[in-house]
Order: structure tokens, then sequence, then C-alpha cells
């Protein structure tokens, strides 16, 4: 298992090649990359701050990842998540799991990035032209990691 | 209030309390030494404890607020017991990924 947070950007290609190396078991990577778009309820986004809780972070990452090897038989997993200034088209977070088979590699990759959205201390705030705004929580995001738990 | 039941002492212990995103910046600080007391003392004693400084401190965390309370970089509830040194964080509802 892999868990950064940090400043710089990430090349995915160089960092699902890592996670899978040398291991032949591996038969399938499913992989996720969330960007900064540059409109976001309505409003031009001119640049995001992403602040986290240094400690916890990496606490609860490390936990939903960990959910994610007991309920699904993947081989391992990797989330990147990036913190500071970014801009539109910027790259935010990735996250990879590997398995044997597809269906497993696909609904781990996404389990971990609802339960990402709802359960690890990010923060996004705002620059538009109206001026600076802490970015509120999306009910669809709780209601996508709620999904999960209705199927435990 | 009357009350029949044995007087019992309540402990006063020193928590660290953190002021996370939208918090922080609300209330002007990025964290503080807050002194609670209880029998034992429990999270929901730091809530009343910052809602009694009334204005802002009790508009942002007004029952019915989205925030969530980690002790020591667990996400608890009011009822956790917390001990003397105790990181005590408030997090308003999150927005990565």
């Amino acid at each position: 298992m892999i868990v950064r947070v940090e400043t710089a950007d990430f090349d995915a290609g160089r960092e699902i090649a890592a996670l899978r190396a040398g291991d032949p078991r591996v038969g399938a990577v499913a992989s996720f990359i969330g960007t900064v778009r540059d409109v976001n309820d309505a409003a031009a986004v001119s640049t995001m701050t992403l602040e986290h809780y240094p400690g916890m972070t990496e606490k609860a990452l490390a936990e939903i990842v960990t959910a994610a090897r007991e309920r699904f038989d993947i081989l391992d997993a990797l989330v990147i998540h990036r913190v500071g200034e970014l801009k539109p088209t910027d790259q935010i977070v990735l996250v990879a799991v590997t398995s044997a088979h597809r269906a497993d590699a696909f609904d781990a990759c996404r389990f971990i990035m609802d339960y990402l959205k709802t359960r690890a201390p990010f923060w996004k705030k705002e620059v538009t032209a109206a001026g600076t705004r802490w970015v509120d929580a999306r009910v669809s995001d709780d209601a996508a990691a709620a999904r999960w738990e209705a199927k435990a | 209030m009357p009350d029949s039941s044995p007087p019992v002492a309540a402990v006063a212990i020193t928590v660290r309390v953190v002021y996370l995103a939208r918090l922080r910046e609300a209330f002007g600080r990025a964290g503080e030494s807050l002194a609670v007391a209880g029998n034992p003392p429990r999270v929901a004693a730091v809530l009343a404890t910052l809602r009694a400084r009334d204005g802002v401190w009790a508009q942002e965390l007004a029952a019915g607020r989205a925030v969530r309370v980690a002790v020591n970089h667990d996400v608890v509830g009011g009822d956790t017991p917390i001990r003397e040194g105790d990181e005590v964080a408030l997090l308003p509802p999150v927005t990565g990924g």
C-alpha cells in the first residue's frame, strides 16, 4: 500500500508501473485521476488551494485502503493526493488498484475514491471573480459512499 | 438543580483544540489549549465550552451544523471521553478528491 500527500505533481504512468512491477499475479489495473475544473457551481475558478490535516490525513487514507483490501480481492493499491495551490487542468488525486481480474480492480478503485471524498480531511478553497470561497460538500458524495454501506 | 445522587468530583483537564479550514478562518486561530471538566470529560464538553463564547463560536458550532470531531486523528462522537493532552480537532465537511 502506498499513501502519499504532497505538493508536487505526479506521473501516473510511472506510479502505476511501479505499483504492478514484478508481480505476475496482476491481471488488471484500474486507476482514477481527479483534476481541477475551471467552473464550479457556475463560477469560473482561477486557482484553488487544497489544505489537509497532517497526521490524520495519512491515517484516514490508510484506513480506507485497508477497508478496500478487506472488501475486495485486490493485490495492492496506491493513493496520491496533492495539497497546496492548484489551477484548472492540474491533477489533484491518483488512485490505482491492482488485482487478478477487472471487477475487483474497478470496484476497489471506486470504493477508495468514494470514501476519500467523504472521510479524508482535505478542504478546497477556490478563488473566483467573486472572491475566495470554501467549497461546499456535496450531498451526492455522501450518497456515493453510502451506496457501499448498503451493499455491505 | 436538586440532585439526590452522591456528589462526584468533576475531573479538570487541558486538551489541544485544532481548527481546520473554514473554522480556522472563522475563529481567527489554528488552535488553542482549552480547559474542560467532566466526570469523565467528554467531547461534548469541548463543544459546549466553545459555544458558550457566543458570536461566531455559537454560530459555527450550533446544533445541526455539520462539524465532525476527531480525537487524536480518529473521528468520534460527542459521548467519547477525552484525556489530558488529547488533540481534539474540529473539521468542517471535507471536500477533497
